[in-house]
């Protein structure tokens, strides 16, 4: 290890002083907004019925987890997102390749795909309720419903961008278009694969939780449904919290996985 | 003896809704086994067209092509084909890059695996084999490049400007290198450029085309009295200059 300079440590020690500073920042203003929630309730200012507040919220989750009924609610939630998002992946790449094999097929589906990504998914919910029932595949086709679209449209967008100059390079070392896919265009787009699971985890959690709304008896959108009906505020608000860890959790899990594929190569 | 690859009245045109642009009018050249030729012409006028019609990724509209006396069948395995820019995948090692076409045609063996290792190795190269290609110089991409052509064995090689994408500086030497590889291995070649100094350093012959569409103006043959007859040699040999004039001249006299 060579001699640090004095201006090499100067520059680290502003870096560091930086991150301290963001991190503290972005701690600080949820202590904060905790703390005034709490105190405009107990002094009166904020009606705690409609407003809830934080040491409500805590005890009911807490109460929840040792009834254990929390754990269901957010594992049908879990697992609906996950089938679905799972769903969406694999049918988008495999519909996205169908399109890039035959250039008369994405001319002939482009605007019935246009027309079904733009249009509100939440409409579709109760077409769904009708034809499938109020069952967990309703809710898996709801989450898919609102993520399947775009991400198709995407990921054919990314394999039909590629370098063609590259596709060339396989046919003058004789390769057919089987392996102008697999040498190429499909190791070429995991970047882009990758950024649109990303987006399609989220969307997933939407569609899940639109059908949740509509049909089902336990999860957490079933919850906030049912709450806000029955007035139960600390419900509702915890619900929501907890969807937003869910959503921050779910989408570090792709970042690891992103991660481990930039570190690969 | 029968030339290795010979065109005979070849006719070439690009269709767009708009109308239909003439690319190549009545080509007709021979190559024999061991020549090295360099096809030379304005910008546009046709030269990757040819290129891209002897390696059978196009079909000409009119005109044969014959290999070896046969009629060209659709990707013989006889040609090899370096495009413009080097093309090596990000995705994988040098190694695995060198051994694509291999991959490709289901050669992948352990005899040809050993030949790849051998021919990285000779090129100096094999220190890199597992590095990926971002971590090679412009020089030594081409080299892996041009590796991945040669592993396969062709008899003729198409050189679509393979050094415009370099330096000057690393032009030179790339050239010098890459020249005297396929000088080295015997192989025909037929190299397509705008850069006149580089057909002349390199060939043993510079077919000239006209402008659009493209025909033979003149094929001028190109010797060199040298001990040690390299591109850089010869482009200090005073032969040099007076085939750059010739080439320039007929290039430019119709302006």
């Amino acid at each position: 290890m060579n001699e640090i300079s004095h201006s090499q440590k100067l520059y680290l020690t502003r870096i560091r002083r930086h991150r301290i500073i963001v991190l503290t920042a972005r701690v600080l203003i949820l202590v904060l907004f905790l703390f005034l929630w709490e105190i405009c309730a107990d002094t009166g200012i904020i009606d705690s019925f409609i407003f809830s507040c934080p040491s409500k919220i805590a005890l009911c989750f807490w109460e929840m987890v040792m009834d254990r009924s929390i754990f269901l609610h957010i594992g049908i939630t879990l697992y609906e997102t996950i089938v679905s998002f799972l769903l969406v992946t694999l049918c988008s790449i495999l519909i996205a390749v169908l399109l890039w094999c035959s250039r008369k097929l994405s001319e002939i589906l482009e605007p019935y795909l246009v027309v079904l990504n733009s249009l509100p998914k939440s409409a579709l919910a109760p077409l769904l309720i009708v034809w499938l029932g109020a069952t967990p595949t309703t809710i898996i086709a709801a989450g898919m419903s609102v993520a399947v679209f775009g991400s198709i449209m995407n990921l054919y967008t990314s394999f039909a961008t590629v370098d063609q100059e590259k596709v060339k390079l396989v046919y003058t070392l004789h390769g057919t278009r089987r392996h102008a896919l697999f040498k190429v265009v499909l190791p070429s787009s995991v970047p882009s694969v990758i950024s649109n699971m990303k987006v399609n985890i989220g969307l997933c959690l939407v569609g899940v939780v639109i059908g949740e709304f509509l049909a089902a008896r336990n999860g957490l959108g079933y919850l906030i449904i049912y709450s806000s009906q029955v007035f139960k505020m600390d419900w509702l608000i915890m619900s929501i919290v907890l969807l937003c860890i869910m959503a921050m959790a779910l989408y570090a899990v792709i970042g690891v996985v992103e991660k481990i594929y930039q570190k690969r190569f | 003896m029968t030339p290795i690859l010979e065109l005979k009245n070849i006719n070439y045109s690009y269709h767009t809704s708009d109308g239909e642009t003439k690319a190549l009018s009545g080509i007709s050249f021979a190559l024999t086994s061991g020549e090295f030729t360099a096809v030379v012409g304005p910008s546009g006028c046709g030269k990757s067209t040819l290129l891209s019609l002897i390696a059978g990724l196009m079909k000409p509209e009119s005109g044969e092509i014959f290999l070896n006396g046969e009629p060209l069948t659709e990707n013989s395995s006889k040609i090899g084909y370096m495009l413009q820019h080097d093309h090596l995948f990000e995705w994988r090692t040098v190694y695995r890059n060198v051994i694509l076409g291999l991959e490709i045609r289901g050669a992948l063996t352990g005899e040809s695996k050993k030949k790849a290792e051998n021919l990285l190795e000779q090129y100096g190269l094999l220190p890199f084999a597992r590095s990926r290609p971002s971590e090679l110089s412009g020089g030594m991409r081409q080299r892996a490049a041009l590796i991945r052509t040669l592993i396969l064995e062709p008899e003729l090689l198409l050189l679509d400007e393979p050094f415009s994408a370099l330096d000057y500086q690393t032009r030179l030497t790339v050239s010098d290198d890459i020249g005297q590889i396929i000088r080295q291995s015997g192989k025909t070649a037929l190299l397509v450029t705008h850069d006149l100094s580089e057909a002349v350093s390199l060939s043993d012959r510079v077919i000239i085309l006209t402008k659009r569409p493209a025909s033979i103006a003149r094929i001028v043959p190109i010797t060199f009295e040298l001990k040690k007859d390299t591109p850089l040699n010869r482009r200090n040999a005073p032969e040099f200059k007076n085939y750059f004039n010739e080439i320039w001249k007929e290039l430019n006299h119709d302006e």
